[in-house]
């Protein structure tokens, strides 16, 4: 008997998730809307990557349930590749494929997985960078770009797969500070255009501009949630509040 | 000084053998270039075996393994031997119409295979897990994440190491020649039965090292390169 999502695009129900005897995940529940874009913050090891990793089945999860667009990722038979298809994932370190131009990049996923033939696949791959500005370098190999070029072209490559959700794993932290707003201006004018997204970040101040909920995660529970104003202005929990003080005395707010 | 120079590297005789020895050593280069080239597809096939997940795959796995270890922990004389006097002697027709050469290119990739393997290995574990992971999150399956991404890089890695194992396997087809192919070092010797003068093994080495010299070079400047380019994307 699946759990009802109650008309969210993404529902987490109960979710638990052990690496040996570590609960890295504890009874989480998270609903997502379509077009909704969510925050994770948390300090690091809180479980957020974990949580992303589950919704996109890179990682299995050992009780609750997970629904996206009303089909349970978690119960009976999966079809991990197809879920995959449609929910994009970018990472922290980028993980563009060295050996292949960004253009090859782009594209590998319209080819080889949307199995559409190569002029299409590049038309599509060529739009996308035209999008993020990276038109110019689509012959270029990953490493002739600046990290936040290549978190963009990451970012593009997902997209390609025309995915209806996607996720970004703290995309921002492996970064330099001065590359930090581009990738991030580029993720504003994806909830701009309507993208449901679940957004891992430590930009505390970005996470209060793009969200419409923000959860706090604290060793493996979603300690609190709710809307920016509420979570940064007037946090309720007292680990909320503390971890909060940490980030503006360490001036990252 | 003098009379070693001539038992084993006078002019006249060096003249004298290099037609016999250069005949030989042709079948010395077709045995390396066939055996070159099923090593390089056999061993990608079982080094991808012995990397399969999952427990249905465990007797695959398992057969990989007992391979390598086998083949790699076994003399080619030893092959050799039971490849080119052993089989023909089962009987079977097939077998028995092969030739020694051919036999001899048998054993050479089984042994070579069985390296080569453990080269591959090296080279896909060397690729970072989240390579793997990145190619699987954008849907692609376990196949094709292998071959398009996996395979890619690991190859290419393994370039210079390979090269190395080849020199290897040039070097031992002269082995087969002790078990009637007359190639290179077979034609030497006959060389040295006929007129007692070594020399012909001179003029064997010496064509060996001339097809090792530019494969040692070239695999130099690829480690030389990929070194340059690591440093350079290191900065």
């Amino acid at each position: 008997m699946s759990v009802e999502s109650n008309g969210h695009f993404v529902a987490v129900r109960s979710v638990t998730k052990r690496f040996g005897d570590l609960e890295v995940l504890k009874r989480v529940d998270l609903d997502v809307d379509k077009h909704g874009v969510v925050c994770l913050i948390g300090a690091s090891g809180s479980g957020k990557s974990t949580l992303l990793r589950c919704i996109n089945l890179l990682e299995r999860v050992d009780e609750g349930e997970i629904v996206v667009d009303g089909q349970s990722l978690t119960s009976g038979k999966v079809d991990v590749n197809a879920v995959r298809r449609k929910i994009g994932i970018v990472f922290q370190a980028y993980n563009l494929f060295p050996h292949m131009t960004v253009l090859q990049n782009v594209m590998l996923g319209p080819r080889k997985v949307r199995g559409l033939d190569r002029g299409r696949s590049e038309g599509i791959a060529m739009e996308l960078l035209r999008r993020i500005g990276l038109e110019a370098k689509a012959q270029e190999y990953p490493d002739r770009l600046s990290g936040g070029q290549q978190q963009r072209v990451a970012i593009a490559r997902a997209l390609a797969m025309e995915p209806e959700l996607m996720l970004l794993d703290e995309i921002t932290s492996a970064l330099d500070p001065q590359l930090v707003s581009e990738v991030l201006q580029l993720v504003r004018e994806l909830s701009d255009v309507g993208m449901t997204m679940i957004i891992a970040t430590h930009e505390m101040s970005f996470a209060r501009e793009v969200s419409d909920k923000v959860c706090f995660l604290d060793a493996g529970v979603i300690c609190e949630q709710g809307p920016p104003e509420q979570i940064f202005s007037n946090p309720q929990e007292p680990r909320t509040r503390e971890f909060l003080a940490r980030i503006i005395e360490a001036g990252r707010m | 000084m003098h009379r070693f120079l001539h038992a084993f590297a006078s002019p006249p005789a060096f003249r004298q053998a290099v037609p016999d020895v250069w005949s030989g050593f042709l079948i010395n280069v077709h045995m390396m270039f066939i055996a070159e080239a099923l090593v390089l597809v056999l061993a990608l096939l079982i080094a991808v075996i012995r990397g399969l997940p999952g427990r249905g795959a465990k007797p695959l796995r398992g057969l990989a393994i007992l391979y390598t270890d086998f083949f790699r922990g076994t003399p080619l004389t030893i092959v050799a031997l039971v490849c080119i006097l052993g089989l023909p002697g089962l009987g079977y027709g097939f077998i028995k119409n092969l030739s020694s050469e051919t036999l001899g290119i048998l054993a050479l990739t089984i042994v070579y295979t069985a390296y080569v393997t453990e080269v591959y290995r090296a080279g896909i574990e060397s690729v970072h897990g989240s390579q793997r992971m990145a190619a699987r999150s954008l849907g692609l399956t376990y196949g094709q994440a292998l071959r398009y991404v996996v395979l890619p890089q690991a190859i290419r890695r393994v370039i210079p190491p390979l090269l190395n194992d080849f020199i290897g396997l040039q070097k031992d087809t002269a082995i087969i020649g002790l078990i009637g192919v007359t190639e290179a070092a077979a034609q030497a010797t006959n060389f040295a039965n006929s007129y007692f003068n070594y020399t012909g093994y001179f003029v064997a080495a010496t064509f060996f090292v001339y097809l090792t010299i530019p494969l040692a070079r070239y695999t130099d400047h690829l480690i030389k390169a990929r070194e340059l380019r690591e440093r350079a994307a290191g900065v």
